[in-house]
């Protein structure tokens, strides 16, 4: 049993939740993740540690209820508990001392990036963050990232927050400022990482993906969460979950994430008719 | 020779009807009566040489356990059968007998053997129905603490041993719940989970502590074991964990698992219970399993339970050389498994959202026997057929998990990454490390692993105690 010390609402459906797990935390480096378990009848869930509180052994976690686990997740209250926290799982972000890093979170993903942008700046690089959403509520963690940001840009699709327009506006924008930037770190829906990619694909410019692929145990024994990277089979838990994103299959990725689409709505469906 | 021969086979064990059991996942096989067990043990000839001790691997005193189960003196017997055998009752259940004590039986040579699995299981679980515990005695605390890391069968065996030495034992489990390949692995149907659940309650009763959610290479290195968390030595016993796909088109289409993958899904997480359990997985009409071992066996059957019309098993040699249990096989066709042998996978084909459509095989030969001494099949140019699935099992073997060996560069593996240890002790070349089970031999028997967590309690009990290991440092924790 781990306790929730703190549940707070961020966004529509988004919160943040701060976990007491001493085990995870003394170790945790940017970039990984942790397994969780809700409840007795529940499943394996894999959700990338936002931020690390050493002091209380503490981590955070940036949940979007979107199915029944993690809305389930969302609503333990601060003083509850969630059953298994297994982890920090997957390896660390590769952080190249000084680099000037280009830092693009599209909607959930802010949360996987926050973190490695923490992580640059610790080792003295410098960050440029662009974050995305479709409209203003999808924008998260902008007050946390321009906090630790040299710059931080946003773009919604409808205008309401920032600049009208996709991440790979900004990101274009930026470039054509002529601007050195040694690597570009994208993380967010499966079509975002793929637009960032084909942008700098041809301009030779480093870009690294966190990959979210359905898992079980996370340590590398079911294969479930295998993809393609340059051909190869690798498992995102072990191998992963960041990858050279010029090399990702993503075509095969975006249709793995849907194998249990019609599962997930038949329990969420069972799960509100119970509530 | 003492007795005289009146019952020339076995006495059957009651199983539940294939019909009604094909869609359960309660426990397929029933076990003895009180009458059936005296029945069978009777069948020993009590013969001089005891051949069936060497078959063993962890070389139970059997003739001892079966005369005192004919004598009627079941609790003689328990002493006898757990002095020697942490896991009787799940060893009774799942141990390839046939090719172990049983097949060394002198009666085996005539008749049927002895069925020393089916009453091992029944002492087992007689002795639990009645409360006993296990024989043997607790030393008093030694003051060293080990740190045993994968709760399956050579992990529980090393821990036990060693707290029954007087050590103080933490057990380092990665996933969610103990066990290894004893939960997540092998179903319900063979091994039900409360037999389990109740050998790691005795280990925990011995005082050893189980830490679940605790990834080793991940949570903590080996290093970090002993230097920050002070334990004195460390077993490795992780297992064979990382699942192997065959290079052919199709194998990451939807509905294309391993069998850890799909084996996972139904028992640890309950999969068959969805949506009470959270855990999906895909429940077809039609599932090819592709492989021939026990892993296969229990994926295919499983198959079945979940409701499939068409569970095929599709295996590249003939079911001689099948290296699944033989009872496994023929409950598997009692229960509608349909075996296509002598045929293999060449293409995974899959529709439109890329979800398997058609398993193409083509049909193989048994060619002259390989380096392992079984005869290799060969492809049957022009035989390719196609079976309409939606779900495809891949049982084809698996390697060992990096995690460990990745994080501690001085210990060393094979080229297969398995970790290298003297098959005597488990000492690997690392100082105060020793491993044993499949994470060293590769996928292999319960039984076996058991055997090399035993041996290596041994080693690392010797280690603790050699004057040259005299702890210099307070043991924290
Ligand atoms: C489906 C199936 C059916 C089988 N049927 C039979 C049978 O009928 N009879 C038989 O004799 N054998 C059978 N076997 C083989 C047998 O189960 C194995 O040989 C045996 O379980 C090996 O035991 P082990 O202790 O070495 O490893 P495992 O049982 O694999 O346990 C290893 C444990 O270590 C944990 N672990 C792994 N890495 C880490 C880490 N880094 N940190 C912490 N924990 C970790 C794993 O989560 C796991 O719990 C079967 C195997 C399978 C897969
Ligand atoms: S442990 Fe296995 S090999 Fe040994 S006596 Fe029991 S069934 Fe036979
Ligand atoms: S989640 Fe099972 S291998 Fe990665």
């Amino acid at each position: 049993m781990y306790p929730v010390l703190e549940n707070e609402l961020l966004s529509q459906d988004v919160h943040r939740l701060w976990i007491e797990a001493p085990h995870v935390a003394r170790k945790r480096k940017p970039g990984q993740f942790v397994i969780i378990r809700v409840g007795e009848e529940g499943e394996r869930i894999p959700l990338t540690i936002a931020d690390v509180d050493t002091a209380r052994g503490a981590i955070a976690l940036i949940v979007q209820g979107v199915g029944k686990s993690t809305r389930e997740l969302n609503l333990v209250p601060a003083g509850g508990t969630v059953l298994d926290v297994a982890g920090p799982l997957g390896r660390p972000t590769h952080i190249e001392p000084g680099a000037h890093v280009c830092c693009v979170g599209g909607g959930i993903g802010a949360a996987v990036v926050y973190p490695i942008a923490c992580g640059v700046k610790a080792s003295g690089g410098r960050v440029t963050a662009i974050l995305g959403g479709r409209t203003k509520d999808l924008v998260l963690l902008e007050r946390e990232m321009r906090a630790v940001a040299d710059a931080c840009h946003v773009t919604t699709d409808d205008g309401s927050a920032g600049a009208k327009g996709l991440v790979t506006d900004a990101l274009s924008a930026i470039i054509a400022e002529g601007v050195r930037i040694d690597e570009v770190v994208a993380v967010g829906p499966v079509p975002m990482m793929r637009a960032v990619c084909e942008l700098t694909r041809p301009l030779g410019l480093k870009t690294t993906v966190s990959l979210n692929p359905v898992m079980v145990d996370g340590t590398g024994m079911c294969g479930g969460c295998r993809v393609l990277i340059g051909g190869q089979q690798k498992f995102v838990c072990v191998d992963g979950p960041e990858f050279d994103g010029h090399l990702v299959d993503f075509g095969e990725l975006s249709a793995r994430l849907r194998a249990y689409r019609s599962q997930e709505a038949e329990s969420l469906t069972h799960y509100c008719a119970s509530h | 020779m003492a007795k005289k021969i009146t019952q020339k086979t076995k006495t059957e064990m009651p199983c539940r009807d294939a019909g009604e059991r094909s869609r359960s996942f309660d426990e397929v096989a029933l076990g003895y009566t009180i009458d059936m067990a005296v029945a069978e043990a009777n069948r020993c000839i009590e013969c001089k040489n005891e051949p069936c001790i060497a078959g063993c691997p962890v070389g139970i005193d059997i003739p001892t356990f079966i005369c005192q189960v004919a004598a009627g003196d079941f609790q003689a017997a328990w002493q006898t059968l757990s002095a020697d055998n942490l896991l009787p009752a799940i060893c009774g259940r799942v141990c390839p007998q046939e090719e172990q004590c049983e097949c060394k039986c002198t009666l085996g040579r005539k008749f049927d053997p002895v069925a020393i699995g089916r009453l091992e299981r029944f002492v087992a679980d007689h002795a639990a129905s009645q409360g006993w515990q296990v024989g043997g005695t607790i030393a008093p605390p030694s003051g060293r603490a080990v740190a045993v890391v994968g709760s399956g069968p050579a992990g529980l065996t090393a821990a036990a041993d060693l707290a029954r030495l007087g050590h103080k034992v933490t057990i380092f489990e990665a996933l969610h719940k103990p066990g290894g390949v004893l939960v997540y692995g092998i179903p319900e149907f063979r091994l039900p989970k409360t037999i389990v659940s109740r050998e790691v309650q005795a280990l925990e009763q011995l005082g050893v502590e189980i830490k679940t959610n605790h990834v080793i290479g991940r949570t903590f290195t080996v290093d970090d074991l002993f230097d920050e968390l002070r334990y004195d030595a460390v077993f490795i016993g992780t297992g064979a964990g990382l699942p192997h796909f065959p290079k052919i088109p199709g194998v990451n289409l939807i509905g294309v698992y391993s069998a850890n993958e799909y084996l996972t899904r139904s028992n640890l997480m309950k999969a068959y219970r969805f949506p009470e359990s959270d855990t999906p997985m895909i429940r077809a009409r039609n599932v090819a399993v592709i492989g021939g071992g026990n892993t296969a066996m229990d994926s295919v059957r499983t198959a079945k339970r979940l409701g499939a019309d068409h569970a095929y098993l599709v295996y590249r040699r003939s079911r001689d050389e099948m290296p699944a249990r033989h009872e496994e096989i023929e409950h598997a066709e009692e229960e509608g498994i349909e075996l296509l042998l002598l045929a293999a996978p060449i293409e995974i084909v899959g529709d439109a959202e890329s979800r398997v459509r058609v398993l193409r095989c083509e049909r193989m030969a048994l060619g002259d026997p390989d380096a392992s001494g079984r005869r290799s099949p060969v492809p049957i140019p022009g035989s390719a057929f196609d079976l309409e699935v939606e779900v495809v099992v891949f049982a084809v073997g698996q390697g060992a998990n990096p995690l460990i060996s990745g994080t501690t560069p001085d210990l060393p593996v094979n080229k297969w990454g398995n970790i290298v240890a003297d098959d005597a002790t488990g000492a690997t070349q690392k100082r105060g490390v020793f491993a044993g089970g499949d994470i060293v031999t590769g996928g292999a028997t319960v039984i076996s692993a058991m055997g090399a967590g035993r041996r290596a309690a041994q080693a690392i009990h010797a280690f603790l105690t050699a004057p040259a290991a005299a702890p210099d440092t307070p043991i924290g924790v």
